[in-house]
């Protein structure tokens, strides 16, 4: 697999595998025992070619107090899906694993979902369901463990049209 | 104190009178201020008021030592500390800065104070000084702690168990360790004085039996907030035993309750007629908002500023039947139509605090309020005296028309959430809006200011805020002469606080002597040198200078120490005590 740049980051330096350090493994396609990042390369027409820069966040400024800031945040994560007019939240502790949420996806936006598999995405689907994760990438719902997705994930946006075929054909 | 008073009575006349009588005429003197002055004015009165003064409020902690305070007042009741500097609420000083707690425990202890009140802010609490507490001071009644932490729910235990005449227990925004234990089942059968209860903050489950029980039993109990863990049923049964409730918290209710609890919950409401205070709602889907439309009128303070998953359409809905509400405090998502409804229906508002339901806007929502909420909240409200604003933006006509509208402020908090942001229409700075502010609100005690500012802003707090005493500076001013402008104008000045302003030597070092009419100065970010901190050391031994370094890693070395060297974080005041002792590695006193 080739690694990329992105955000001058050699992804290389990021990726986890095993192995004792200074040995290299070169395989296509590495069978995954442990959790390892598997992001997608993405672009659509309507955003810029990098990922949108992540505010700085200064230490203590806004002037809220920890505890006020710490209630506040919850798990709730806004879903919007292309074309329609309205945002939707939902919490995602209420989920326990991805066929749930999807199903409670289709019930909200009234969509069909195709099956997902690791290999093809979501084949065959009028709409693929991505999702912002906490390094600001947008990547496939369900390419990663859900435990791993629910903690995560930053919003949802169910996608539809020639940037799903584009999302799901990169790989 | 009475002007009437001091002048009919000179102190010589005074003088014949038996101390008994003089110290019946001090106990009509409260206010803190007063009670010094009257001290001052000969050895007989200080004699005097020494012993008849029950309460002492100490605004810092290290100004004083416990030991010297026993000494002075020996005849203790109630007393007020505050701890870490202000700027602790977001992040900005070390965990283990200070503020300990247990001294002042230890010392009223041995000195055998007959304690009965205890009201502590930004302390460091542990549950040695609370068992320490409960066991030392009989006639403990009253323990208030606001934002402080270090204990857990083993100290509560020790309190509930100890204090047999406990009759408040209230505790405000505290990082308490919950060890879910049953704390709330050591208050004793025997246990019937409580008047007021507040565990919001407490994040672990709480033992509904023990605690209707213990509401059951408590005939006074007028305040009572709960927290997240406590379910709707539950609510409804402990408000049913306790109708006569005037302060009630609330738990988290985000899913829509059967019909049924619905029916109970709204009849248990109904009964609460002398409810006038309802707060929590970590979150609320709005239909159980609606349950409490019976007592909405009555309501004279409001705290729905947890929801944060409350919409702004709900909220509205909610507030605009609280016509007779004196203090609201809620989220940005009231919009600001929402506060053109508040403005309209609430005519009784006196403190306002309006907070950011996304501080970070992580979300990209345009729900945020802007100046056309503040402005319609100012022509609305003519009784408005305090403001704490989270918003987008902020226009100088707006705060001009605001500055109009509103003369009586004593409190305004400004936080534009963007640093530095300039009017968003005229693009220029923000000094004139706030000019205005200081100019038109001649009773102005504290300030905040925010967005794009230039020295200028800090002549006119200079020149006209004459009463101000605490005043909050972030991302502002352009030289030195901004901070001289208020240190020199500020004649009342008592707190200033400043952040990421380009504030140096010159401005901290021009009036030494300042710093002694002063509580504290604390400044980080700024242009301020490790040099100049020194010399500010060397020349006024009566302050004690802090400086918190960045890296915890050890106090600065003799040899390593740049005097160039810019300063991350200094902490000033003025103390009796010199330097304390207990200051962690990453604290250097100079």
């Amino acid at each position: 697999m080739a690694y990329e740049k992105v955000n001058e980051i050699n992804l290389k330096d990021t990726e986890l595998r095993l192995g004792l350090p200074g040995t290299e493994q070169v395989k296509e396609e590495q069978e995954v025992s442990c959790v390892r990042s598997n992001k997608r390369q993405y672009q659509s027409d309507n955003e810029e070619a990098s990922t949108p820069p992540t505010k700085t966040q200064i230490v203590g400024w806004p002037p809220v107090r920890s505890y006020r800031k710490n209630n506040n945040s919850v798990s709730y994560v806004k879903v919007s899906m292309d074309g329609a007019p309205y945002l939707r939240k939902i919490d995602l502790k209420t989920y326990k694993n991805y066929p749930e949420l999807l199903k409670e996806l289709e019930n909200m936006f009234k969509f069909t979902i195709g099956e997902y598999s690791e290999r093809e995405g979501y084949k065959g689907s009028e709409v693929v369901p991505t999702y912002e994760d906490k390094d600001g990438d947008w990547m496939l719902v369900g390419d990663v463990p859900w435990d791993m997705f629910s903690s995560s994930c930053k919003r949802l946006r169910i996608m539809k049209g020639s940037d799903a075929l584009a999302l799901d054909s990169a790989l | 104190m009475n002007r009437a008073i001091k002048s009919r009575l000179s102190t010589s006349e005074m003088n014949y009178f038996p101390d008994e009588v003089i110290e019946h005429i001090f106990d009509f003197i409260a206010s803190h201020r007063d009670r010094n002055s009257i001290s001052l004015v000969n050895k007989s009165w200080h004699k005097i008021e020494r012993y008849s003064r029950h309460q002492v409020f100490i605004g810092n902690c290290y100004a004083i030592s416990p030991e010297r305070l026993i000494r002075r007042f020996p005849c203790l009741r109630s007393l007020t500390l505050k701890g870490k500097p202000h700027f602790a609420d977001f992040n900005l000083v070390p965990h283990e800065w200070g503020g300990f707690l247990h001294p002042w425990i230890d010392a009223l202890a041995k000195g055998r104070v007959g304690l009965e009140e205890l009201r502590l802010k930004r302390m460091v609490v542990s549950d040695e000084s609370l068992e320490l507490l409960s066991r030392s001071f009989v006639s403990f009644k009253s323990l208030v702690l606001v934002s402080c932490d270090g204990f857990t729910t083993d100290g509560l235990a020790s309190v509930a168990a100890n204090c047999r005449h406990l009759r408040e227990l209230d505790l405000q925004e505290n990082e308490i360790d919950d060890h879910r234990g049953q704390w709330l089942n050591c208050f004793p059968d025997t246990c019937t004085t409580l008047v007021s209860l507040n565990f919001a903050c407490l994040k672990g489950e709480t033992n509904l039996a023990a605690l209707e029980r213990l509401v059951a039993r408590s005939p006074n109990l007028k305040s009572l907030k709960v927290n997240r863990a406590v379910p709707l049923e539950a609510l409804t049964r402990l408000m049913s035993c306790a109708p006569q409730l005037v302060d009630l918290g609330v738990g988290c209710y985000e899913n829509e309750p059967e019909p049924e609890s619905f029916a109970k919950l709204m009849a248990a409401i109904k009964k609460c007629t002398l409810l006038r205070s309802l707060s929590g709602f970590s979150e609320v889907a709005p239909v159980c908002l609606t349950a409490f439309y019976p007592i909405c009128e009555n309501l004279t303070s409001l705290n729905l500023s947890y929801a944060a998953e409350l919409q702004g359409n709900h909220l509205i809905e909610f507030v605009q039947f609280c016509k007779r509400v004196q203090r609201l405090w809620i989220l940005d998502s009231i919009g600001d139509k929402g506060l053109e409804i508040v403005a309209s229906s609430c005519k009784e508002l006196q403190e306002l605090r309006v907070f950011p339901s996304d501080p970070h806007d992580e979300e990209d929502n345009n729900t945020a309020v802007t100046e056309v909420g503040l402005v319609a909240i100012s022509a609305g409200c003519p009784k408005l005296h305090s403001i704490l604003y989270f918003c987008k933006q902020m226009t100088n006509e707006a705060l001009i028309t605001v500055a109009r509208n509103c003369p009586n402020f004593i409190r305004f908090r400004l936080c534009i959430l963007e640093p530095n942001k300039p009017d968003p229409i005229t693009s220029q700075s923000l000094d004139e809006g706030f000019g205005a502010i200081v100019q038109a609100c001649k009773g102005l005690r504290r300030l905040s200011v925010s967005g794009l500012l230039t020295d200028k802003v800090f002549l006119y707090i200079g020149m006209y805020a004459e009463q101000l005493e605490m005043l909050s500076i972030a991302f502002a001013g352009d030289t030195d002469k901004g901070m001289l402008y208020v240190l020199n104008g500020c004649k009342k000045l008592r707190k200033l606080e400043i952040r990421d302003s380009p504030f140096g030597n010159a401005a901290l070092l021009a009036d030494v002597g300042k710093y002694e009419t002063m509580r504290s100065l604390w400044m980080s970010s700024c242009e301020v040198t490790l040099g100049g901190c020194k010399r500010l050391a060397r020349n006024a031994p009566w302050l004690n200078v802090e400086i918190i370094n960045e890296n915890e890693s050890g106090r600065m070395e003799r040899n390593e120490e740049d005097e160039r060297e810019k300063v991350d974080r200094l902490y000033l005041y003025r103390t009796v005590v010199g330097t304390r002792r207990d200051a962690p590695p990453c604290v250097t006193i100079l």
